[in-house]
């Protein structure tokens, strides 16, 4: 299934939870829920371990408008809004984090 | 607020730019401030700091960048900007990812000049 989290991981525990209870599939970060995604942010060690079991994808237009696009983290692929579509329809379910 | 008592304002910042309206309203309320010639200082904290992170582009959003916004405010005289080291660290972020003057400070310095304080307002 597609997991999609939209909130900080620094402010909120959506992704905490997220990761915890994903049992594979794919998560699809958007809104501030990017941040999770980039360089040397404290939750930035979760994701990249998440990563052995989930694919990990990040909305591009988030990460460009909180200037952010240019430290996106190893590993995480980048979609844009056909992308978003894309996952969702390619997943049978999915879980919005919110 | 008697004519001619200059009080001192803090406005303390604590979430991510776009995700919630807070950021915004903020500077709203900051801007109409600034119009009464007070003593205005801004607090970055937390999610806060993101607020400050140089290079928003907006475009694919499609919402207007109101970064510009940030650098205006020394127009106004205000020019007392703090920003909290740890949340800096916790973000991979450094001074220089900001996108107009700051002083970092630790959290137990803001919240020493939070003391100092006539009225603080929270976003």
């Amino acid at each position: 299934m597609l997991h999609i989290v939209n909130k900080s991981p620094l402010d909120r525990n959506s992704l905490d939870t997220c990761l915890a209870t994903a049992q594979g599939g794919s998560l699809l970060l958007i809104e501030d829920g990017v941040y999770a995604a980039t360089n040397d942010n404290a939750a930035a060690g979760k994701l990249k371990q998440a990563m052995g079991q989930l694919k990990v994808y990040a909305l591009k237009p988030d990460l460009e408008a909180r200037g952010m696009a240019d430290r996106v983290l190893d590993g995480v692929n980048l979609v844009d809004y056909g992308g978003f579509v894309d996952l969702v329809t390619e997943h049978a379910t999915c879980q919005s984090w919110l | 607020m008697s004519e001619g008592q200059i009080k001192k304002f803090m406005y303390v910042n604590r979430k991510a730019p776009h995700g919630t309206i807070y950021a915004l309203e903020s500077l709203e309320v900051v801007l109409i401030a600034a119009a009464f010639d007070q003593d205005v200082s801004l607090a970055f904290l937390d999610d806060g700091v993101y607020q400050l992170k140089k290079g928003w582009n907006t475009k694919g959003i499609e919402v207007k960048s109101f970064q510009p916004t940030y650098r205006a405010l020394d127009d106004y005289d205000i020019n007392k900007l703090y920003v909290e080291k740890e949340a800096l660290e916790a973000r991979g972020l450094t001074e220089d990812d900001m996108c107009v003057p700051v002083e970092v400070l630790s959290r137990t310095e803001i919240g020493k000049l939070m003391e100092t304080q006539d009225i603080v307002l929270s976003f």
